[in-house]
């Protein structure tokens, strides 16, 4: 592979996945919070509408829905979207939806007694989400959320199909160019990894530092996440609750 | 722009045809990817450190990376090597090689719930590694697992749509031929992408009222 598509494509290409992760992410963020949160609502209607969200966009494919948004919305809305995007909306939707679970999940886990003492202290509804239910909740959504990212970066990739220049399609091109495949297909899987690799260790630092706020002190772990059998065993733990259900019981 | 109901019905046979090709990779993809799972599940508790290192370093990385990539490293990079199958057997073993390294920590969580006093009742009685394995801790760990392995399909359905890319004619690749040559965009894709929470949301009603009877 020769200096100019390196640095004219491979490079900007990671710089594009980066974004699109912060700006999806942030957009996930949102509607999981927003939807988590309405499916844990006294009234049975906002019940009713946020869990039909969750299960449409968690039931259907992103790449689908991707494709949907960039050849569908414009003919039927009379404007288009700019790949990118109809990207970022597309992910940012679908793994929303995935993170809904996760809020309404750890909301849940926290103890009845909690909510119970806000309405005797005579708070808002409002105060006793954001001063009670949230900072308990936020460190138990951590690990799940760890996993979701990963998988959201990994989703950045369907972006290549609409043509946005990120790493994928950057390693597309230049496999075009220069017919060798394995170099540049191994080259942005070690992209990924060490991007996934970065995450998972910001996360691990934000979750000790989350639980650190409310009293539980975690061990530090280096390389836990790769080798050790400890923390690895409590994530197989998350994997076990399944991609639908996540959070629930205590550690 | 209009709904236009005739280009569902012209539509109709393509969309079997694809459903039906989703369908059978989900199948295949399944398989392979229960089988191998178990295969990394076991080589996690190998003895020695030598195996356990690198099989965790492979689950690690081939998770972490992405489906749509790694395709199409195995669609190109495979017929460099010399090895050559169809985009369909690609994209089968493609799927389910990544979706392995999922179901491989769902035995291991599986198994780790295994009570230990299982493991030394079967030291007591001498019995060797593979009965250990398959008349004690296996039946007791697959009955905990099942839910979380039909959470690993439906995701796995939701990522069919992928194999688009190096040209399988599944649902999606069926709607973009049609697309292609009617020009109706509309149309095809809406009723994939219904189809997809039709298969979806039932099957995940059935894995949760699994997870209700298994796991208590």
């Amino acid at each position: 592979m020769t200096a100019g598509l390196w640095q004219n494509w491979v490079l900007p290409g990671i710089w594009i996945t980066v974004q699109l992760l912060v700006y999806s992410a942030a957009l996930a963020a949102a509607v999981a919070f927003t939807v988590g949160t309405a499916r844990t609502h006294r009234s049975r209607a906002v019940r009713f509408v946020a869990g039909v969200y969750t299960e449409i966009f968690r039931g259907t494919s992103a790449l689908v829905l991707m494709f949907w948004l960039f050849f569908v919305v414009p003919p039927l809305m009379g404007w288009q979207l700019v790949p990118m995007w109809a990207a970022v909306l597309a992910l940012g939707l679908s793994y929303g939806a995935y993170g809904a679970e996760i809020v309404r999940g750890a909301l849940n886990s926290v103890a009845v007694s909690q909510r119970e003492a806000g309405i005797a202290l005579s708070f808002t509804p409002w105060q006793r989400l954001r001063l009670i239910l949230l900072p308990q909740a936020v460190p138990e959504m951590v690990p799940s959320f760890c996993n979701l990212l990963i998988e959201l970066l990994k989703g950045t990739a369907l972006v290549s199909l609409l043509g946005v220049g990120d790493v994928s399609f950057a390693a597309y091109l230049v496999r075009l160019a220069t017919q060798e495949s394995a170099q540049i297909y191994t080259i942005s899987l070690v992209i990924y990894f060490v991007l996934a690799f970065a995450l998972t260790r910001s996360m691990k630092a934000l979750e000790r530092r989350t639980k650190r706020n409310i009293g539980i002190e975690s061990p530090p772990g280096l390389l836990g996440g790769l080798f050790a059998k400890g923390p690895g065993s409590d994530r197989a733990e998350d994997r076990l609750a399944g991609t639908a259900v996540a959070g629930g019981a205590s550690k | 722009m209009t709904w236009d109901w005739s280009a569902i019905a012209d539509f109709m046979p393509r969309f079997w045809d694809g459903v039906l090709i989703t369908l059978q990779v989900l199948v295949l993809g399944s398989l392979i990817s229960f089988t191998l799972g178990l295969v990394w599940a076991i080589a996690f508790r190998a003895p020695t450190r030598f195996i356990r290192w690198p099989v965790n370093l492979v689950t690690e990385f081939i998770r972490t990376t992405p489906l749509l990539v790694q395709l199409f490293f195995l669609y190109f990079v495979l017929p460099e090597w010399g090895v050559q199958f169809s985009a369909l057997t690609t994209g089968t073993i493609a799927i389910g090689l990544h979706y392995s390294t999922y179901t491989a920590q769902v035995y291991r969580a599986g198994i780790e719930a295994v009570p230990p006093g299982q493991w030394e009742a079967a030291t007591a009685l001498s019995l060797p590694a593979h009965r250990t394995w398959i008349a004690v801790i296996l039946p007791q760990a697959v009955r905990r697992i099942t839910p979380a392995l039909g959470n690993y399909v439906i995701a796995m359905l939701k990522d069919t749509p992928l194999l688009a890319a190096i040209g399988v004619l599944e649902m999606l690749q069926q709607s973009r031929l049609e697309s292609a040559s009617t020009f109706q965009y509309t149309e095809p894709l809406t009723l994939i992408g219904v189809a997809f929470v039709l298969i979806a949301y039932p099957a995940s009603l059935l894995v949760r009222s699994l997870e209700r009877r298994l796991v208590r």
